[in-house]
């Protein structure tokens, strides 16, 4: 072989490897739908399904949010607060004006989260606290604040205008419009993330914070610039939750950071920043949700779905740690020749 | 023929500390020019300067005739000026031909990334440096070397017009350093000027036309390399009156206590052997990045070894045991207090008695009593200046810190101490105080092992001066055989010709 052939078949070899994570998502969830659906037809239903996937909209919004903060080495907790503060301004906004379009009452939401992203950015970058503090903190201020202002009110459906709560259940050529917008989101972050200067500097940052820094790439402004995605995703996130469910006070979304953090573990980005994919959050934000109904329908104590998911977070970091193991070493046998 | 960059009285200081005054030279284009000076002379705030990471406290960077100011690394890189650090500075996620392109990637359609041609330009650049590293993979892994040539090809890339080297070669083998000049020699002869920082002399006559010397932050001289001599160089980098610091006692050495054989550990330093009698100071002297601080760990056994003995009063030490070393009476006073000596927010006393809770505690219990009484001891026999014994040991200022370290491990007893760059980033008062106490200690029968790259002090303190290079041990000299020539000539490996 020619030394071209040879980089070649390494490459090929490499890219199969670095794939093997989205894969294996992949598979996983493969084998969990098979198996259910084998125990349980059912679960293959057109309801069913369509309830996984409306769940799975909302949780992977947040997800592709969170991922593209991790991928700079930050981590954004706040995610869940910011989502009930948007899904109560939003639902009271509406409860005011039934008028108001739908589009707007999105652009409402995405607007609220998007303020606290910008406050949890320039915390972190200009505040210089790791960013898992000052989302810590943002969380219980922005849940404080909504507890404040919802009091123990809370807006039920019938306060709603029908026009918002039938977007919640509307279709589109058969898929559900929150799915839709939840693609939509994952399509044009992955885009970026993948084919713009931003996206690459986003992952530069990660990848070594110093050396970003002396490349001239403007870290404060990306950094928060990530938040606000983060943030202004939860928002959109908060409507989508309002339309759903219906219900929204003061509680909406409590929690739901650690199943946002745990979906984008489990889809293989890297916890360091650097490496990962908004792919990957979202498979593990469909697995994840894939997995809480599955063991509804096959009966299976609610209770263990923590500690199912808690493993999955456990051997994900674990198959990372291996496989970057395993390329560290076949990339040093992989050094230069002298030409 | 006109400067294409000119650096024109330069200043900068950290804090109270002039890290650069008042310096200027010339760089002309298709010209290499080399900066050398001693560690800490200020070489490093220059390339940091010019790379738009500071700015200059006061003075001008001029780029053909026009004044450039530099407000941060992107500045730097837009007016043509790469920066090729000591340390590599790439993504190791990220792919070798996005690391080279970064910020600066071809677009295609829609703004979008092409990468292909961002690739091919990759490829098209190590062809022009004569390797074969894949464009597609990761930074990862990749070797020191290899990771400066990537960061060459980055220089390559943006057609820098000025291109600055921080001591590249100081982590490349012979056949690197090699592919390296004849890199950096091409670019040279395509106009670019170079500004070469490196300790070792053949590499500059190499490589050079013109040198620039600095010495304690200040400019010495610049001259065409063809007008001087090596000779003359070290003696401009070192020459400095040797001030009245050092007030070493005459101690008739004992026995030996301390006995290194052989020492060993790949690829930082090889077949290490020497003694240290009691009574005795023997320096450790030789460049930054020699070996030395490794060779200190690893006798004191925090950094494992591959080969060779450790005795300590004919007791033979275990590689990697530290505790065992302590109990032989062996004390590190470590480089980095900040890192590795003490706990800054614990309190003084705390920090004083730390290697002792155990000796000082009664039934397994600590009590305060027994660790103030030993940190007032030691804290007043080294005249440490502090308000409390139960502040955090972080408000001390960093001279009283680094006296706190010598407390800490003065109080254990110590047989051996070594001490590595003792008296690095203190003022001179307290400069002479810690000499005061090594030479006491000395005097009352302690073996002192000292790694110091400030040349008074090793001439001013050591009965015995053991120059390294390159991981070995190159020369020994006795105090009337060591000067400031003799042991930089050893530390760079230049011949002794004076």
């Amino acid at each position: 072989m020619t030394a071209v052939q040879l980089t070649a078949a390494r490459r090929n070899s490499l890219s199969v490897v670095l794939r093997a994570r989205e894969l294996g998502i992949v598979i996983a969830l493969g084998l969990l739908v098979v198996v259910t659906a084998i125990s349980n037809p059912r679960f293959l239903s057109g309801q069913s399904v369509r309830d996984i996937l409306l769940n799975t909209a909302i949780l992977a919004v947040l997800a592709v949010g969170q991922a593209v903060v991790v991928i700079t080495r930050n981590i954004d907790l706040s995610v869940g607060s910011v989502l009930g503060l948007s899904a109560f301004t939003v639902g009271t906004l509406l409860q005011n004006n039934p008028g108001l379009p739908v589009v707007l009452a999105l652009l409402v939401g995405a607007a609220v989260g998007g303020v606290c992203g910008v406050l949890n950015g320039v915390l972190v970058r200009y505040g210089k606290v790791p960013a898992l503090v000052v989302t810590l903190g943002t969380l219980y201020v922005v849940r404080g604040v909504t507890y404040f202002w919802a009091g123990g009110s809370q807006i039920n459906a019938d306060e709603l205008p029908p026009g918002f709560l039938s977007f919640g259940n509307a279709s589109l050529l058969g898929v559900p419009v929150l799915v839709l917008i939840a693609a939509l989101a994952l399509v044009v972050t992955a885009i970026v993330l993948r084919n713009y200067r931003v996206g690459r500097e986003l992952y530069a940052m990660g990848s070594s914070p110093q050396a970003a820094q002396l490349a001239g790439i403007p870290v404060g402004r990306r950094t928060v610039g990530a938040f606000l995605v983060s943030g202004a995703l939860a928002g959109v996130a908060g409507v989508l939750f309002a339309a759903r469910f219906g219900t929204i006070d003061a509680a909406a979304g409590t929690g739901l950071e650690l199943n946002v953090v745990a979906a984008v573990v489990v889809g293989g980005v890297a916890v360091f920043g650097g490496s990962g994919s908004v792919w990957g959050a979202a498979l593990g934000a469909l697995l994840l949700t894939t997995i809480g109904s599955a063991l509804a329908v096959l009966e299976i104590n609610q209770f263990w779905q923590q500690a199912i998911v808690g493993g999955l977070i456990l051997l994900a970091i674990g198959a990372d740690r291996l496989v970057a193991v395993r390329v560290a070493a076949g990339l040093k046998k992989r050094g230069s020749h002298v030409g | 023929m006109a400067a294409l960059l000119r650096v024109r009285g330069v200043s900068k200081s950290f804090g109270a500390v002039a890290a650069v005054r008042d310096v200027s030279f010339d760089l002309y284009g298709g010209e290499a020019h080399a900066l050398v000076g001693e560690n800490g002379a200020g070489k490093s705030t220059i390339v940091k300067m010019l790379a738009g990471v500071h700015r200059p406290d006061d003075g001008t960077l001029e780029l053909d005739g026009t004044a450039l100011a530099l407000n941060g690394p992107a500045d730097a890189k837009a007016a043509g000026i790469a920066v090729i650090y000591q340390e590599p500075t790439l993504f190791p996620d990220l792919s070798v031909a996005e690391n080279i392109a970064m910020g600066r990637q071809p677009l295609g359609r829609f703004n979008t990334i092409d990468r292909a041609a961002m690739v091919s330009q990759a490829a098209r650049l190590f062809t022009r440096l004569g390797v074969s590293i894949d464009p597609n993979r990761p930074a990862r892994g990749l070797s020191i070397a290899d990771q400066q040539l990537v960061e060459i090809a980055k220089a390559l890339s943006v057609d820098a017009r000025v291109v600055v080297m921080d001591e590249p070669t100081a982590a490349l083998t012979g056949v690197e350093v090699e592919r390296l000049f004849a890199v950096a020699r091409s670019l040279r002869d395509d106009g670019a000027a170079l500004l070469f920082i490196s300790h070792r002399f053949e590499e500059i006559t190499a490589l050079c036309q013109r040198v620039t010397i600095m010495r304690d932050g200040k400019h010495v001289s610049t001259d065409l390399l063809a007008d001087t001599s090596v000779d003359e160089m070290v003696r401009r980098m070192v020459g400095r009156d040797l001030e009245a610091l050092f007030p070493k006692q005459d101690v008739e050495p004992g026995a030996t206590v301390l006995k290194v054989q052989g020492l060993t550990r790949d690829p930082v330093f090889q077949d290490i052997s020497f003694e240290v009698k009691a009574g005795e100071i023997v320096a450790l002297a030789g460049l930054v990045g020699s070996g030395r601080s490794e060779v200190v760990q690893s006798i004191f056994g925090v950094d494992p070894r591959d080969a060779g003995t450790v005795e300590v009063l004919g007791k033979t030490l275990k590689p990697k045991n530290p505790k065992q070393a302590m109990a032989a009476g062996v004390a590190l006073v470590p480089e980095d207090r900040r890192q590795q000596g003490l706990v800054m927010e614990l309190s003084i006393e705390r920090n004083v008695t730390l290697p002792r809770s155990r000796s000082l505690s009664q039934l397994g219990f600590l009590t305060g009593n027994s660790e103030r009484r030993s940190a007032k001891e030691w804290t007043e026999r080294l005249k440490t200046k502090y308000g409390r014994l139960s502040d955090e040991v972080g408000t001390l200022s960093g001279g009283n810190q680094q006296k706190v370290v010598l407390a800490k491990w003065l109080a254990t007893g110590p047989r051996v101490l070594i001490v590595d760059e003792p008296t690095r980033g203190i003022d001179v008062g307290t400069k002479a105080e810690v000499h005061r106490l090594m030479s006491s200690l000395a005097a009352e029968g302690v073996a002192v092992l000292m790694v110091s790259s400030e040349l008074p002090e090793v001439l001013g303190m050591a009965d015995r001066v053991l120059v390294m290079r390159e991981g070995r041990l190159v020369a020994e000299l006795s105090r009337t055989e060591a000067t400031e020539e003799s042991v930089m000539f050893a530390a760079t490996g230049q011949e002794a010709t004076v």
